[in-house]
């Protein structure tokens, strides 16, 4: 399986690669890790007639902190999510989650602003960032924009990102101290996409929830913000009985595709379960 | 669709080369420069049998094109023995039953090699780990685990002169 012939352009500055994406219009495709667009491109599902790849810019790449964000490069591998210290500290969720992503050389290549660009509701970042209530940075010729995680996704592979628009920068608020945190992702071998995710973060005050934000991967056409499930918890004692109405509430808006990876019923009730597990462990982890 | 004309060190050695930019790393190494090593399993990126090194980091070569390596150090199995002296991981899954049929060995020769450089010590679960980009059809992964056992513990005994 060998891509369809395309022009390569490797452009060395955003300004760049946005000049060159106004050029050559919707003939042309950003190349991040290529670890979703090259596939796509073997099996023709994506014939475009240039590559922009964008590699080489190095203002894309990296992790650094500004006030109380985390500013993560678009570019950024998930192997440097993994390896961050400033991830680890300020927003371990994504270190943790990153390793459950692909598999090693996978995560080589693969980048935080290509997987969350990419739009496939399989991905794991689009939850991830929306637990995290993250913003992503779109850079056009008409400047930047920012946009919520919770507004971004607006269908399988549809996105706000324009044609002549790049994703530069992921912004996540630094978690407080003592919030708790986790992804569980049930999977059928190493390597593979969800059958069914999900992403918490969370803080308490004795034995109520005073915070709470729940994302769910792959049981829907795009990541989804399980918005009844938090007013559940919010401000209530956590307790058996809480959990399964919370897992209640967030099965109730799942819509996933039957696939290889199981039936309608099968992934909903899975996705109930992620839900409990994932609170449990938050839960758990909150000070 | 010109080609694009390119530099690549390949196994230490510079290589000069006009290619399609549609031309995947695996095809360059196998076709363009008879470097048959790096095996073409899946094309799909889930089994690791074209596994090589590029600057330093292990790569499904199925999945990067020739062009993007322009100006990098590409490392296939070919390069891995020294002077006729097989690597430790070569030994490894040669002392160790590593291998049957043979043909995901070359994608994990590459990524013991490349992995044993990022955890010199690493635990049975940890190789598990390293190791989860690929797939074995014949072995049962236990002997591919005491293969890079092996080598890790070679690596580490002090060179003599
Ligand atoms: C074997 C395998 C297993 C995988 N398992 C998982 C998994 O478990 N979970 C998971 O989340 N993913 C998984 N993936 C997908 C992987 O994480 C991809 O790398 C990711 O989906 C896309 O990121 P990329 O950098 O490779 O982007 P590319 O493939 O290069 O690009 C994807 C799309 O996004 C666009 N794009 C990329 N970057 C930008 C940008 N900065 N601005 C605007 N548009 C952009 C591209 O134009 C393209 O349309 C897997 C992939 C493989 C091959
Ligand atoms: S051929 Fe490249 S991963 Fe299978
Ligand atoms: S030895 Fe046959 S596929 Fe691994």
């Amino acid at each position: 399986m060998i891509p369809p012939r395309f022009d390569y352009h490797a452009p060395a500055s955003v300004a760049e690669a946005i000049t060159l994406l106004g050029q050559l219009g919707s003939d042309a495709k950003l190349l991040a890790g290529g670890h979703s667009l090259l596939p796509m491109m073997k099996l023709r599902f994506a014939e475009p007639a240039h590559l922009i790849d964008i590699n080489k810019i190095p203002e894309l790449r990296g992790i650094r902190e500004d006030g109380n964000e985390i500013v993560i490069g678009a570019m950024t591998v998930e192997n440097e999510l993994i390896k961050s210290d400033i991830l680890q500290a300020k927003a371990p969720l994504l270190c943790e989650a990153a390793k459950l992503i692909a598999d090693p050389q996978v995560r080589n290549r693969g980048t935080i602003g290509g997987d969350i660009a990419h739009g496939d509701p399989g991905n794991d970042h689009p939850a991830l960032s929306m637990a995290l209530d993250a913003t992503f940075v779109l850079q056009g010729p008409n400047g930047k924009r920012t946009v919520k995680a919770d507004d971004f996704f607006l269908g399988t592979y549809m996105t706000l990102l324009e044609e002549s628009e790049i994703m530069t920068e992921i912004r996540v608020p630094a978690l407080a101290a003592g919030t708790g945190y986790a992804y569980e992702k049930l999977k059928r071998k190493t390597g593979d996409w969800a059958t069914a995710g999900c992403a918490v973060v969370m803080q308490k005050t004795g034995d109520k929830v005073t915070h709470i934000r729940i994302a769910l991967t792959n049981v829907g056409p795009t990541a989804l913000h399980a918005t009844d499930a938090e007013q559940v918890l919010l401000n209530k004692p956590f307790d058996e009985a809480a959990l399964a109405a919370a897992a209640a509430a967030a099965t109730a808006i799942c819509d996933p595709a039957e696939d290889l990876r199981g039936d309608i019923e099968y992934k909903t009730a899975m996705a109930g379960e992620m839900v409990k597990r994932a609170l449990r462990k938050a839960w758990a982890r909150c000070a | 669709m010109s080609k694009k004309l390119i530099t690549v060190t390949i196994n230490g050695k510079k290589e000069e080369r006009a290619v399609e930019p549609r031309t995947l790393l695996v095809h360059f190494l196998r076709e363009d420069l008879n470097l048959t090593g790096a095996h073409i399993g899946c094309e799909t990126s889930h089994c690791g049998a074209c596994t090589v090194d590029v600057d330093g980091e292990s790569v499904k070569a199925c999945t990067h094109l020739a062009v993007q390596c322009d100006g990098s150090e590409v490392l296939t199995v070919e390069g891995l023995a020294d002077k006729g002296v097989l690597h430790a991981v070569q030994e490894g899954f040669y002392k160790e039953h590593g291998l049957q049929c043979g043909f995901c060995t070359p994608g994990m020769l590459m990524r013991a090699y490349r992995f044993l450089q990022e955890n010199s010590n690493p635990t049975e679960d940890e190789i598990r780990h390293g190791m989860s980009g690929n797939l074995c059809r014949c072995t049962g992964y236990q002997n591919i685990i005491k293969s890079v056992q092996y080598a890790a513990k070679k690596l580490q005994e002090p060179v003599t002169a």
